[in-house]
């Protein structure tokens, strides 16, 4: 408690390039972009997996690398083979890492809208985009944003392991801390990524409530 | 009209769904496929709306070649119920009903207009219409299914075990339900069962089909209980077909004499009983105009001296009848040597329907 | 560092056993250590509060609401907090994992009880099955399937996370990385990134294996 109030009382850490302020907007550049890029491969892939049934092994394969893969292992090797210094490449293993549970989820909830479902759409007469659209994917959506809560939440911490390898953001406390053995900063600094984490869930649960159908969320 | 030539599905391992079926499905009545699993009969309703397409063989809607319509406009105009209704979870009642509408480009306020007319129709209460389907019965979602089958009105309806997943009363009230629907609607509707029961019921036509797919007897109800073309249309059909043939012959003809007066009314005419030495004993009823002569026989049977008290649709005594004059129209229509079907009309052939 | 090849084998030959707390195989063992005592501890726990909150409906909201938020906190925090109670040991790395490993392990439990058919159970009460025996000899071999498959998960990652207590110098292989990163040393890091995959698959397979083992049925059934 008292490297708290050490950390959080000091007014240094309020302001200057490796403030509070300023390490925790760089933190969420880095999620967000490597967040968004990451669902913009992940979710049309899902879909479209999920929907034509075609490619299933490669989900598997992903879910499981995904699991296996050593973050820490994977950020280091990337930022060597790249050329240390360079932001850019610290993003491919946030993205590479952020894929796997987008993929996996919506593939899941794709491919697990009831048949009988399935089966009703196009006998009304909807064509196969408006049944990908306008049945599964709201059927789908609890399971898509459960996905994207996912890996939300692992670009925020890869982006915390990532200070190691020169990534500014939050993580800056706890590696620079570590390595100054200033201990109040690494549980400030940690206490700092705990709190955005779970802001990440938060604002996960009111986009939920906001976006999925009551019809679907009552189903579940 | 719906016809099917020829019509063979084979599917890429080699068995064979539907084979040969060459079969007319008439205009404005309920045809029923029915027979055990595996029989093809779920395989013959889809390739109607092209949900599968046949290997060989041609169906045409009237006259049209169903293969030269592209298959999502087929179906806009076709109504298709499914088992397990197959409601969209995530939209209202109301919107659930207005696919169809929304899909062919009415304008909201329009499509809800038709969608309350609907759930009015199938009986549903407007105040579900803006509930979710997990918030509905089995019964209802499944009301629901044949309303949103029914929104753009179209001429042709599709029912592949609509009411099998219900449990037999709520089946029962559907099957009623859908009769009165049909005699104001008049579709051309193709139901797919395999319950002979429900076939018998429901049918105009029925056409029971044998595993691989072939047609064993297509007829009306009646004459299918009387004269089955084989044994295997036989033993489908079961037990009691003779009793059953009954609910086709109108109790309109049952020769009626006056109540005699050892039956018991109320003040407004209505029966009570038969009096005895130890008090009233049971009778039973049945209504001339509406009911089948199964019903008064049953009434008969069900009377404690054997003479069944004939009632108007408000239920006051409008005469007996005694186990003689019922044995007069059995033997008329339902003699004990198997000739052929008179033509046993299906006016009030469904027992126990509102009409 | 263009001309540094990926692998150097001799330097692998080299580190494989050279005697001290740095050595390949040392690191390994270590690592083993630490991914799987807290699959071990998270089962231990897992299975009796599984079953409490199977039993005792209105606890496992709160408990799933828990393991909801330990799960969402990065592996890097929970060390680095835990650091400031335990210090620089296996502890401080151990106990997040055991934590992480409950957040998979306890719903796995609860919805592999859930997972019993109903008709199932029902029918092992009517047979007089009283309710702990009814429990080992119809519930939880039933449920089998299930929490297995959480174990695969927690044991799976367990593995991978270990590796980031190198941050904290308690990563089992993961010091290899630190070690390559230090060096501009590509080596190492695949090593250690190869035998943390390795072992990631060789325990799934042996997860895989003792389901098939312990539930013979289940396999019958897929085939059917």
């Amino acid at each position: 408690m008292n490297w708290l109030a050490g950390f959080f009382g000091d007014a240094a850490h309020w302001s200057g390039p490796d403030g509070i302020p300023v390490r925790l907007l760089e933190h969420l550049e880095f999620s967000a972009a490597a967040f968004l890029v990451a669902a913009l491969i992940a979710v049309p892939l899902g879909m479209l997996i999920g929907h034509t049934g075609r490619g299933a092994l490669l989900v598997v394969v992903a879910a499981n690398a995904a699991r296996a893969l050593p973050t820490l292992g994977l950020l280091v090797l990337v930022v060597l083979l790249a050329g240390v210094g360079t932001v850019l490449p610290v993003l491919i293993p946030l993205i590479v890492l952020a894929v796997p549970p987008i993929l996996v989820n919506t593939y899941e909830g794709v491919r697990g809208v009831d048949a009988d479902l399935r089966d009703a759409a196009y006998g009304m007469g909807l064509r196969g985009r408006q049944v990908l659209f306008r049945t599964l994917t709201p059927v789908a959506l609890p399971l898509i944003l459960l996905g994207l809560r996912l890996a939300a939440i692992q670009v925020v911490s890869t982006a915390t392991v990532a200070a190691f390898v020169g990534l500014g953001g939050l993580g800056r406390f706890i590696i620079d801390g570590l390595a100054t053995k200033t201990y109040a900063d690494v549980v400030g600094g940690a206490v700092l990524v705990a709190a955005l984490a779970l802001a990440v869930q938060f604002a996960f649960v009111l986009l939920d409530r906001a976006v999925v159908s009551p019809g679907v969320r009552q189903v579940r | 009209m719906i016809t099917f030539e020829d019509v063979t599905k084979r599917y890429r391992d080699g068995t064979v769904a539907v084979d040969e079926l060459s079969l007319e499905v008439p205009n404005g009545a309920i045809t029923v496929f029915v027979g055990p699993s595996g029989c093809g009969k779920t395989t013959s309703l889809r390739m109607i709306n092209r949900m599968i397409d046949a290997t060989s063989g041609r169906i045409t809607l009237d006259g049209q070649d169903v293969r030269e319509i592209d298959p999502p406009t087929l179906r806009r105009g076709i109504g298709y119920v499914i088992q397990q209704a197959g409601l969209f979870p995530h939209r209202k009642i109301v919107d659930n009903v207005a696919t169809v509408p929304y899909l062919l480009g009415w304008n909201k306020k329009k499509a809800r207009a038709r969608a309350m007319e609907l759930l009015d129709l199938v009986g549903l209460d407007p105040g579900l219409a803006d509930r979710y389907p997990f918030q509905l019965s089995g019964g209802q979602q499944q009301r629901v299914g044949v309303a949103r089958a029914l929104a753009a009105d179209p001429p042709v309806l599709l029912m592949d075990e609509p009411f099998s997943a219900v449990d037999p009363i709520v089946r029962a009230s559907l099957q009623d339900e859908l009769l009165r629907l049909q005699s104001e609607l008049r579709k051309t509707i193709v139901f797919v069962t395999h319950d002979i029961d429900e076939a018998v019921k429901l049918g105009d036509t029925v056409a029971v089909m044998r595993v691989g797919g072939r047609l064993a007897q297509m007829a009306g109800p009646a004459t299918l209980l009387t004269e089955p073309a084989d044994d295997f249309v036989r033993e489908f059909l079961g037990r009691d077909r003779g009793i059953r043939r009954l609910s086709f012959i109108s109790a309109k003809e049952v020769r009626l004499r006056p109540a005699p007066s050892d039956l018991v009314t109320d003040e407004d005419g209505r029966p009570l009983g038969w009096r005895t030495a130890e008090g009233l004993a049971a009778h039973g009823t049945f209504n001339p105009e509406t009911d089948s002569l199964r019903a008064a026989l049953d009434a008969a049977l069900l009377s404690a001296n054997g003479t069944a008290v004939a009632v108007d649709e408000e239920g006051r005594v409008r005469g007996v009848a005694g186990r003689d004059a019922i044995d007069e129209l059995l033997a008329e229509y339902a003699p004990p040597a198997a000739g052929p079907a008179p033509g046993a009309s299906r006016g009030g052939t469904s027992e126990g329907a509102p009409t | 560092m263009t001309d540094e090849p990926l692998v150097r084998w001799d330097w692998i030959a080299r580190n494989w056993a050279n005697g001290g707390p740095t050595a390949i195989s040392a690191l390994l063992e270590n690592h083993v250590v630490m991914a799987f005592l807290p699959v071990l501890f998270g089962l231990v726990v897992a299975l009796p509060l599984g079953l409490a909150c199977v039993r005792w409906r209105w606890l496992y909201q709160p408990t799933a609401a828990l393991m909801n938020v330990t799960y969402s906190l990065p592996s890097l925090v929970l060390f680095s907090i835990f650091l400031s109670i335990t210090g620089l040991t296996r502890s401080t790395v151990v106990i997040p994992l055991t934590f992480f490993a409950l957040a998979v392990l306890i719903p796995a439990v609860v919805d592999g009880l859930a997972s019993v058919p109903d008709s199932v159970r029902q029918s092992a009460v009517a047979m007089g099955f009283r309710p702990a025996r009814r429990l080992l000899r119809v519930e939880l071999p039933v449920a089998v399937p299930v929490v297995l498959a959480g174990l695969r998960v927690a044991t799976v990652s367990s593995i991978s996370l270990v590796s980031v207590g190198a941050l904290i110098g308690q990563g089992g292989l993961g010091n290899l990385f630190i070690d390559g990163w230090q060096r501009q040393f590509y080596t190492p890091i695949v090593v250690g990134i190869a035998l943390i995959v390795l072992l990631a698959v060789l325990a799934d397979g042996l997860l895989v294996l003792a389901q098939r083992l312990l539930t013979p049925w289940s396999r019958a059934r897929r085939t059917a």
